[in-house]
């Protein structure tokens, strides 16, 4: 199956094109094919999480092909561990979001379903391109079906939220496209490169920009992606654009479209523009810590359900940021992970808003109370969800969380300290956003007579309910899926930890710098096995930590034993 | 076999959740009391294997599955029973099972819903409650103390139709977090110290250190890991969401809220306590937090009219006790007070239970009285526990309570020493009060009861005494008040001291490995027990004499509280009258709640509300993307105005820039 990645990107574009050719009255035809179409592309997809080889540290399934040659653009594909699964993310919530509109969409219903459709494709092509041109392609492609997703179906405000999403996210990605270009130029300008023009992001992985240059463009993309994700001060589309997108747009919005820019900042600012991205730490560790306390404290004060789970996002996506720019492996694997916890629980809490949205048309959260009673299906989900999102461990945010907290306390006690308190305010407005809706009395008579969900709306949740109990439980085939990615995010960027690695399996010298990564001073050397490859460490003394008081060492405990092998030495 | 002890509650969780409302209240009893006797079953098992063992040897231990793996951060959720958690998967279980018993009949007025649910809350609580204690690292046990703080949330808020309740549940839940805070930060610096995360692993390493002299990196580690324990243990300064938590069913006040739960925090550092013990800063915090605690909740209770919160500030006052013990260095005698605690705390909760259950609600210590010739079984193990836990010599609380005494004062602590037993006092004073109140003298006009708990229509013609499920956990509860304190007899007065010596092993009073050296063996030994070895003999006249001073404070608090609260009733009311300054101050709480409220709560409230999101948010950031598209906007309709499709003006402006242009480049 060369074209396999080909296939899973084109089946919702050809059912947009199925689509196109149903009679637009025959509203139940279309509402069936897209619910299938939708569920085929989930479906051919699953086959991506077996067929992923572990051990394959290279792109998989790559398909290459002339696109422009004349510029030296190609038609690229390729994935490795970390956009597997968030190409599996966005064909499930795909779907889920689909079957989600079956009686929420009444007008327009055959443009609602081909725009949900090519979006689809758009998402799965960034997440699959190894070729800059045609990641930008499919960047501004989402754009369209967006804008009009919120524009024609969302609710009262919307043609302001569409056009604030649609300039926003214009602004970054034409500073973004300067920055390609400018990178585009400079590879070919370097006589070493043989005078190649190329968007190959594989190239621009192993090449070294100059710092100066690095520095401009990461500035450019920061631009691009931090507005995608997003990142304080750029956040205020996000909440106009959530709550006024339809519900299947708020999901979509939140649970992959955000992780464009997170991606972003990991396929491209990371391993294209190491040196810059070390030197904007500092910049990028403050905006995401005043993101993720200001997102928190500004939830707490919203009397819109949709809204407040939007600024919930800000806060989110700014521990997400903290995480992979503590430029260490735990914290870049948490990262990735609270990525997937973050599509997964905000993905079904705006689910839970457009189920009673769809019966009483508001979302003022003083307009409902006491809804246990009456729902209590929907209300024990709820919790669930709920408690995903807050960390709360057994379920899937807490993995990706603690990870977050335990990569950045490496780097700074201070930082780690300012991200935690999320984890209290995070409680504060969850629990109080439940408790106003679900708890009390039903004061409100129009609440005594709501429905519990019905099988096709259970049917949503139940995917996102079993994900955040195995994320929670049994984390490992995740985490295993992202070993290699994220290694290779680390030898661009953190070498320290890749030369470190090699200098104690292979007898070459060390030849650390540990100058530039306030890191490296916690890097201790790591065992390693019978291949000569470096091991998870069992943890025998691991340096002195961020504040260490004692002067005394420790010794490393006498029983640690040799460490169990991981699991992708296995395969 | 381990994981089938918390795995048996879950399954009866799982059932009760999944099915709870499609099957009787008589099943749904059936299979949350089944669960728990058996997973109470498996532990008795464990526990016996694990006493066949050679004593410096006896762990057992079952990895589950290698949970977290990511680059260097490595583990497995791996369960461990030793002597200290097999006392408390013992606690945890027995006592649990008797009340899940009392729970059948206490909540029998429930819809068969809700008694389902309340029955899978309090499964799932034992479940997550029995993880903490087995958990054989910080993340498990974490795993645990999350676990049960949110069934605490569920079950405090159990009738979250009342805005009281769900108002407790949240307080608690959120206060719990702020503990997180810092246990989270303790957790992460434990992984950067030492590497790991498991508890037998840290202390090898640690006991090859020595104890901290200066504030350094195990001072801040442990005192972090303290923070959690003040949330969920209610100790100052976060001890405030306790009192509130009585919102909940009593039976849960009685599990969560007294037995198990709240005393999380004294088994995490008893579970560290050589860890702990290199940090002699912390645990001079541990201690003052601990006293203080006791003393200031010892002061609230006495004046508290709602029997159940009497019974909570308790609570507080008696974990303040149990702190002391950890911060003076006297683990085991902190884990015996835990346990002993346990019996009567639960016994006193159930009845106060069974009395709220028979007044149809009501919680109000004045509107009650003469119960006694009424209620006699509920009044017989009331008084009971009251004696046990007031330190009635030969009762269970005497022996634990003298013991943390003893122990603060042969450490040097007098100071300390002096408030625990100012405390004590209190504590017989305020338990008596309650007995007295509700049991002895007459019972205060027949008004209606404002009911909260049970909106029964109940006639209060004649009161009932426990039901036959109430009375069997209330008799053997009562039982266990009388006798759990003969596992630790002091040797003072011809006991072994049983508990003491099966308890070492897990604070690393004995050799850990067998060729660990002598020194090693010294570094471990907490200085109070390292004198108490070296002058038993000439310590234990002492040691008898402390033991007549707080029998005798004991009897006296009795003693005040019988005068004041029955021979003369109106020089209770002639003090709050002549101290009313005093009085407003402890009824109120120390205005704690009200200083949190004005000086965290509304600053955040207002500033995220007017400051972020009104005033950053959408002013200063929208402001600016509204401004600079109103910019474009505008600008563009000026440029309209050019626009006037007349070909000659176009061909005019066309000359111009010809000119201009040309004449640029001729000038220059």
């Amino acid at each position: 199956m060369n074209h396999y990645l080909s296939i899973i990107l084109f089946t919702p574009l050809a059912g947009a094109l199925i689509l196109l050719l149903v009679d637009k009255k025959n509203e139940n035809a279309i509402r069936w094919i897209a619910n299938i179409v939708a569920f085929v592309g989930f479906a051919i997809s699953v086959p991506l999480w077996f067929r992923y080889n572990l051990s394959n540290a290279d792109f998989q399934f790559v398909e290459r092909a002339h696109w422009i040659p004349s510029v030296g653009a190609w038609y690229f594909l390729g994935v490795d561990g970390f956009s597997t699964l968030l190409i599996l993310l966005t064909t499930m919530m795909g779907s889920i979001a689909v079957l989600s509109s079956w009686t929420a969409i009444t007008e327009r219903v055959k443009e609602y379903y081909i725009f949900l459709l090519v979006l689809q494709t758009g998402m799965l092509g960034a997440f699959m391109s190894l070729d800059f041109l045609l990641f930008f392609l499919f960047w501004e492609v989402m754009l369209v079906p967006m804008y009009f997703l919120i524009g024609i179906w969302g609710s009262d405000n919307r043609l302001y939220s569409a056009i604030k999403f649609f300039l926003y996210t214009l602004v970054g990605s034409v500073v973004m496209l300067l920055g390609i270009l400018a990178l585009y130029f400079a590879y070919h300008a370097d006589p070493a490169n043989g005078g190649v023009y190329t968007f190959d992001i594989t190239r621009f992985h192993q090449y070294a920009f100059a710092s100066n240059l690095q520095w401009w463009v990461f500035l450019a993309f920061f631009l691009g992606f931090a507005i995608k994700v997003p990142m304080f001060p750029f956040h205020t589309w996000l909440p106009d654009a959530h709550t006024d997108a339809p519900t299947a747009g708020s999901v979509i919005l939140a649970a992959v479209l955000l992780k464009m820019g997170t991606y972003g900042f990991l396929r491209f600012s990371l391993p294209i523009l190491p040196d810059a991205s070390r030197a904007f730490v500092p910049m990028v560790a403050l905006l995401s810590i005043i993101g993720i306390v200001y997102g928190a404290l500004v939830a707490l004060a919203q009397k819109d359900w949709k809204r407040l789970v939007a600024y919930s996002s800000v806060s989110h996506m700014g521990l997400v940021m903290l995480g992979m720019f503590a430029l260490n492996p735990v914290g870049i694997t948490g990262s990735i992970v609270q990525q997937l916890n973050h599509g997964i629980s905000t993905g079904a809490l705006f689910l839970i808003v457009g189920i009673v949205y769809e019966r009483r048309h508001t979302r003022e959260i003083s307009e409902y109370g006491g809804l246990s009673k009456v729902m209590p299906v929907y209300a024990a989900i709820f919790l669930i969800m709920t408690l995903s999102s807050i960390g709360l461990p057994a379920l899937n945010g807490f993995i990706g969380e603690f990870l977050i907290l335990q990569g950045v306390f490496v780097y700074s006690y201070v930082w780690a300290a300012f991200a935690a308190s999320g984890v209290v305010l995070g409680a504060a407005y969850m629990l109080y956003l439940y408790q106003r809706t679900m708890f009390g009395k039903i004061e409100n008579p129009k609440n005594e007579g709501l429905l519990d969900l019905n099988h096709r709306e259970f049917a949503t949740f139940a995917p996102l309910l079993i994900l955040a109990v195995w994320m929670g439980l049994y984390p490992a085939p995740f985490l295993s899926r992202l070993e290699t990615s994220v290694q290779h995010v680390v030898a661009r960027v953190s070498p320290q930890y890749a030369a470190k690695n090699a200098a104690d399996c292979a007898t070459t010298p060390a030849a650390v710098a540990a100058s530039t990564n306030p890191a490296a001073k916690f890097l201790e050397a790591l065992p390693c096995g019978p291949d000569g490859k470096p091991l998870p460490s069992t943890g025998s003394g691991r340096g002195p930590g961020g504040s260490s008081g004692t002067g005394a060492d420790i010794p490393a405990p006498a029983g640690s034993g040799p460490p169990p092998a991981r699991p992708g030495d296995a395969r | 076999m381990l994981l089938l002890i918390p795995l048996l509650p879950f399954v009866g969780f799982l059932l009760n959740a999944s099915f709870g409302r499609r099957i009787s209240k008589a099943a749904a009893g059936a299979i949350a009391c089944g669960s728990m006797l058996a997973s109470f079953g498996v532990s008795t098992i464990a526990v016996w294997r694990l006493v066949g063992l050679p004593p410096e040897s006896r762990a057992l231990a079952q990895t589950v599955l290698r949970w977290i793996t990511s680059g260097d951060f490595d583990v497995s959720f791996t369960l461990r029973v030793d002597p200290l958690s097999a006392l408390m998967i013992l606690v945890v279980t027995g006592i649990g099972s008797l009340i899940h018993i009392y729970s059948t009949a206490y909540m029998h007025e429930e819809r068969d819903s809700e008694y389902a649910r309340y029955f899978s809350y309090l499964n799932l609580f034992a479940a997550f409650m029995l993880v903490l204690v087995l958990g054989s690292n910080f993340l498990v046990m974490f795993v645990g103390w999350e676990g049960v703080g949110l069934c605490s949330y569920l079950l405090i808020g159990f009738w979250y139709q009342k805005e009281s309740a769900a108002d407790a549940g949240k307080k608690a839940f959120i206060v719990n977090r702020i503990g997180d805070f810092g246990f989270i930060l303790g957790m992460l610096l434990a992984f950067v110290r030492f590497g790991t995360l498991d508890f037998q692993e840290i202390a090898r390493s640690v006991a090859a250190l020595r104890p901290e002299t200066t504030f350094g990196t195990l001072s801040a580690l442990t005192l972090l890991l303290f923070v959690g324990a003040t949330g969920k243990s209610a100790q100052i300064p976060l001890h405030v969401w306790l009192p509130d938590a009585m919102e909940g069913p009593t039976p849960v006040s009685a599990l969560i809220h007294a037995a198990t739960m709240v005393t999380a925090g004294v088994y995490m550092i008893g579970r560290n306590a050589v860890l702990f013990g290199h940090a002699p800063h912390t645990l001079t915090i541990v201690a003052i937090i601990g006293t203080a605690t006791a003393l200031m909740a010892g002061t609230i209770g006495l004046v508290q009219n709602d029997i159940k919160r009497v019974l909570a500030y308790s609570t507080v006052s008696q974990l303040g006790y149990m702190f002391l013990a950890m911060g003076v260095g006297a683990y085991t005698a902190g884990i015996f007070h835990l346990f002993t605690h346990a019996f009567f705390k639960a016994l006193l909760f159930l009845g106060s239970g069974a009395v709220i259950h028979a007044l149809a609600g009501e919680q109000d210590l004045r509107r009650m009285g003469g119960l006694k010739r009424e209620l006699p079984i509920t009044y017989w193990t009331f008084f009971t526990g009251a004696l046990a836990i007031a330190g009635v010599p030969l009762l269970a609380g005497f022996f634990s309570k003298d013991e943390i005494l003893y122990r603060t004062f042969a450490g040097g602590h007098l100071w300390l020493w002096t408030v625990g037993l100012l405390t004590s006092l209190l504590t017989a004073t305020y338990m008596f009060r309650v007995v007295f109140l509700a049991f002895h003298g007459e019972r205060a006009g027949e008004h209606p009861a404002p009911s909260t708990e049970h909106p029964a229509p109940s006639t209060q013609r004649h009161l009932h005494d426990a039901p036959p499920a109430m009375a069997l956990a209330l008799i053997v509860l009562a039982a266990g008040s009388v006798l759990a304190g003969y596992v630790g007899v002091p040797r003072a007065v011809g006991g072994s001291n049983r508990i003491e010596q099966f308890l070492a092993p897990s604070f690393g009073e004995v050799r850990l490995k067998p060729d660990a050296t002598n020194d090693a063996r010294a570094a471990l030994l907490q200085p109070g027990q390292e004198r108490q070895e070296e002058a038993a003999s000439a310590t234990e006249g002492l040691e008898r004499g402390l033991m007549g001073v707080s029998s005798a404070i004991a009897l006296g608090g009795i003693g005040i509280a019988w005068f004041f609260f029955l021979k003369k009733k109106r020089a209770a009311d002639e003090m709050a009258v002549r101290f009313a300054g005093v009085h407003r101050v402890l009824a109120n709480k120390y205005y704690v709640d009200e200083m949190y409220e004005a000086a965290v709560v509304q600053p955040i409230r207002i500033a995220s509300d007017e400051g972020l999101w009104n005033g950053v948010d959408v002013r200063v950031i929208d402001g600016a993307v509204n401004g600079v598209g109103g910019l474009v906007g505008g600008s563009s309709s000026a440029l309209r105005r050019i626009q006037t499709g007349s070909v000659r003006l176009y061909a005019v402006s066309v000359m111009l820039g010809v000119v201009v242009i040309l004449g640029y480049y001729v000038w220059r």
